[in-house]
């Protein structure tokens, strides 16, 4: 294969991913997303081939956008709805998974409450495993439109300035945001509460601060967190108004930051707890961009993983048989 | 695969005579540029498209609109893309609806490129006509395509590669037959 | 039935290493320890290049009978521990029923004088059920054959009820084995708190979780004047309380368990369910704390804390795999590639850990290779590497900390009782 090739038939998480691997996603979004923009948004290139949703999580969004992008590339998409709770007591997620390959289904976008559960399917499924969202671990696809946004405004990631605030304890996106943004050369502020900073999060080059108005000055963008309320019962959290008080970006905050600040939001907003409503529907906002771009990302995604994973198969089928590794 | 260069086929001069015959072969088979555009398959297809579009402007006087087309979500083999590490992407900027379309590629060898592109190309409108361009025929077919327009033919064997080398991609502008060496 | 075992390497870690030594059995004892013996015996086993040890005792084994025989039995528990070299295990009472009250206490002895295939001493709990409320009948467990008490899996909260159990233990003469976890702090964690458990987004346990309460148990040991006996030791923190407490003249004891001395928390990454532990796998500085109380003598026993589990509650998401490893067929090997080859320990050090002093705590006579002791022997190959797969388990459970990889030291033959109770091929 040559150099500087997608060779992975999984998009598990941005950490393991070399800086190479992060910029080739990015430009084979940007190929996509001329193909989105055409009359037929449609190309033959996933014809024949099965995308299931396995969403043991509930969520519109992601799974509507993966539904989009598979069948924008001519796939055949089945959605699978799960309560864990019903799961928990029947099949396990592996034998699940096992089963859904027995249909001969190509890739599985799998999003789960439990860290680390799109890596263990992975790795006992021969078929892709792309993670939309496994517990706090993380969420490439939401990262990489993330930095797809900024890169199509800021043309860069090199040396930018971004800040990331919300419950990054918790937060999937925080993490995978953090690996992207710190490998392609950004330099990255997380800002919460200090009961919402994970320990060592310092470790990954970030730096940290729980004073709002410091992690906005000088910032070129901003990511703002949902304050997440369906997944943690036990943490405690500040009162939502608190929370906006404190750390709700707001229009008077922001006159104290750069001017074209890029405000980004991973979506769904909750109105008047994060974010202030002239902010996210304000000139400065991209929130809605990025819900575009996340088609094109995960069409990137779906491609390489699958055209891999076709190269992995032909590969292993002509080689004398003996003990095959699944990755 | 170590390859071995089996015969020079054509040097810079060649090459722009043959490009410049090309030119007034598409001119005078279309009486010249109305409704024509032109589209490159990448990458070399591409750069042989904006070099006849300009070398027809210095003929006819209008350069007709140049197009380029990325094929690689049009392939038939998935696997063979891992060849290919990245998507670039598709540019036809205009309409190409009722257009007479002059597609154009370096190689034309087993066609499947070929059709590939035309698949792309009607998912963007239905042109008046699609002709084919290309600067070697190397045989070998399998699909009935056939070009309007060749520079070159070569005839060569399975285990031999046509390599077309340009300025804007290699440095420099010649054709060979390259051997594969075991 | 006479044995003799001839030209070994006999390991003592009293009498230290003794070359081309030979060993007369006798009945169910060690009659003889001396240089070219020459009695006639039944049988003679060859020991010439190998390592002549006593029968390991391994104070914390989770046999899971009564209640998940699916898990493990007393019957393949016993044959497993013989096949790792050891031959004495103290069974932990988190069965189903626990090891409670008297009839629980007979349902397992039962078990035990018709199934085991090595000596099980009986454990009882510390509370009834477990619960950590009502203290179990001490002294009622103890005529009837328990050496000691634990709550293992659970620590008591109640510092009343520990406090009472310490001096009831003590009027007893019991061991109280401390279990210490304020759940309170380790929040339904599953790994570490730290760097890792940040990375990979999972619930981490806090190291105050454990030495806080091992602060606590050793206080409240201290108040009754009562043996006190810190199970799994894991973090630097735990390992220094204990050193201080020994200083200060406190009749402690601690152990820890192989997966502690020889990895850390950076081997999660990857969401291996086969490290899932409670208490969990540490930082670097942790396992060097370890080995330093393993040398100066700060913890008194390596115990395997064997914790079986079936497939279906290990290969699962981590926050839902049952936490443990089994670990009774691997210990030793792991204590020659960790310890022993890497000059933390010595041979007779390696023994004083894994034999003599589970003996002497337990009060057992065992321990030792000499005239007088029980004939439980192990002979060792201390050079020969091996592979660990799931496929070499004899025990029911294959949730190893180890899979994978390539160990030093493979047992060869174990005496138990007397008898050649494993050899190898």
């Amino acid at each position: 294969m040559k150099k500087g090739g997608w060779v992975r038939k999984d998009l598990l998480g941005l950490q393991e991913l070399s800086k190479e691997e992060i910029e080739l996603l990015l430009a084979t979004a940007d190929s996509f997303k001329e193909v989105i923009s055409r009359e037929i948004k449609k190309v033959p290139t996933l014809r024949g081939k099965t995308v299931v949703n396995l969403f043991y999580e509930p969520s519109t969004r992601t799974r509507v956008s993966f539904e989009i992008a598979a069948k924008r590339l001519s796939a055949d998409v089945i959605n699978i709805a799960t309560e864990s709770s019903s799961v928990r007591k029947g099949e396990t997620l592996v034998d699940t998974g096992k089963n859904i390959e027995a249909l001969k289904v190509d890739i599985i976008v799998v999003r789960h409450n439990c860290s680390g559960a799109a890596v263990m399917l992975a790795r006992q499924l021969r078929a892709s495993v792309i993670n939309a969202g496994d517990g706090w671990h993380e969420h490439p696809t939401q990262a990489l439109l993330d930095i797809f946004t900024l890169k199509e405004k800021l043309g860069k990631i090199e040396g930018l300035k971004v800040s990331i605030v919300g419950d990054i304890a918790h937060s999937r996106v925080a993490r995978s945001n953090i690996w992207g943004l710190t490998k392609l050369g950004a330099q990255v502020t997380v800002c919460a509460p200090s009961i919402l900073i994970p320990p060592g999060i310092e470790e990954t080059g970030v730096r940290v601060t729980n004073d709002i108005d410091e992690a906005l000055k000088g910032a070129d963008a901003v990511n703002v967190l949902r304050m997440q309320f369906e997944r943690d019962t036990d943490s405690v959290f500040p009162a939502q108004l608190e929370y906006f008080k404190n750390f709700g970006i707001t229009t008077d905050r922001l006159a104290k930051a750069k001017k074209n600040i890029i405000i980004m939001h991973p979506g769904p907003i909750n109105r008047g707890i994060e974010i202030e409503s002239a902010v996210a529907d304000g000139l400065n906002s991209v929130i809605l961009e990025q819900v575009t771009n996340g088609i094109a990302i995960r069409m990137a995604a779906l491609f390489l993983c699958a055209q891999a994973n076709e190269y992995i198969k032909k590969k292993v089928a002509s080689q004398p048989k003996q003990h095959e590794d699944i990755n | 695969m170590p390859m071995k260069e089996k015969a020079r086929i054509m040097d810079k001069n060649g090459l722009m005579r043959t490009l410049t015959r090309m030119a007034h072969e598409i001119l005078e088979k279309n009486k010249g540029t109305k409704d024509l555009v032109i589209v490159g398959i990448r990458t070399r297809g591409a750069h042989l498209a904006f070099r006849l579009a300009e070398l027809m402007e210095k003929i006819d006087g209008h350069k007709p609109p140049v197009g380029v087309l990325d094929i690689t979500l049009y392939r038939d083999d998935l696997s063979s893309i891992a060849q290919q590490p990245v998507v670039h992407k598709t540019e036809i900027d205009f309409d190409i609806q009722d257009k007479k379309v002059i597609l154009v590629d370096d190689v034309l060898y087993t066609g499947r490129t070929v059709r590939a592109a035309l698949d792309e190309l009607i998912d963007f409108g239905r042109p008046l006509f699609i002709q084919l361009a290309v600067l070697v025929d190397r045989g070998h077919r399998e699909l009935p395509i056939r070009a309007d327009y060749v520079g070159k033919n070569i005839p060569t064997s399975p285990k031999e590669t046509v390599q077309v080398r340009l300025e804007e991609s290699e440095g420099s502008d010649e054709v060979a037959v390259m051997e594969n060496h075991e | 039935m006479k044995i003799l075992i001839k030209n070994g390497r006999v390991v003592d870690a009293v009498t230290g290493i003794l070359d081309a030594m030979d060993v007369l059995i006798e009945g169910e004892s060690i009659s003889k320890v001396s240089k070219d013996i020459k009695d006639q015996v039944d049988t003679v086993i060859d020991a010439s290049g190998k390592l002549v040890l006593p029968g390991l005792i391994d104070m914390h084994v989770h046999l899971r009978e009564p209640g998940r025989e699916d898990k493990e039995t007393v019957a393949s528990g016993t044959k497993a521990a013989l096949k790792g070299g050891v031959t004495s295990v103290l069974a932990m009472p988190n069965t189903t029923p626990a090891i409670d009250t008297p009839d629980h206490l007979r349902l397992l002895a039962g078990i035990v004088q018709k199934t085991a295939l090595a000596k099980v001493c009986i454990c009882g709990s510390i509370t009834i059920g477990r619960l950590g409320k009502e203290l179990v009948d001490i002294a009622a467990l103890k005529s009837l054959g328990a050496v000691a008490i634990t709550d293992d899996g659970d620590s008591v909260d109640d510092e009343g009820v520990m406090s009472e159990a310490f001096k009831k233990a003590k009027d007893a003469d019991v061991l109280v084995i401390c279990h210490c976890e304020d759940k309170k702090l380790s929040a339904a964690g599953v790994i570490n708190l730290g760097f890792v458990s940040t990375q990979l987004g999972l619930r981490g346990i806090s190291r105050e979780s454990e030495y806080k309460r091992v602060e606590r148990d050793l206080r409240l040991a201290k108040e009754a004047g009562a043996r006190a006996h810190i199970a799994h030791v894991s973090c630097k923190e735990s390992v220094e309380l204990v050193r201080q407490a020994k200083k200060s003249g406190l009749a402690v004891t601690a152990e820890t368990a192989p997966h502690y001395f020889s990895l850390d928390e950076d081997a999660l990454m990857g969401y291996d369910t086969n490290l899932k532990i409670n208490p969990p796998l540490r930082r670097p500085e942790d396992v060097l704390a370890i080995k330093d109380g393993l040398k100066d003598k700060t913890i008194d026993c390596i115990a395997s804390d064997h914790a079986p589990h079936t497939e279906n509650e290990k290969e699962i998401e981590f926050d839902r795999a049952a936490f443990g490893v089994v670990g009774i067929e691997t210990e030793l090997s792991v204590a020659i590639t960790e310890l022993v080859d890497k000059g933390i320990l010595d041979w007779p050090g390696l023994v004083e850990k894994m034999s003599l002093n589970p003996a002497r705590i337990l009060g057992l006579n065992k321990g030792r290779i000499a005239a007088g002791s029980d004939a439980d022997i192990v002979i060792v190959d201390p050079q020969k590497e091996w592979v660990v797969t799931k496929d070499n388990f004899v025990s029911k459970s294959k949730n190893s900390a180890f899979l994978g990889r390539t160990l030093k030291g493979v047992v060869e033959y174990t005496v138990c009782a007397g008898k050649i109770a494993y050899s190898i091929g």
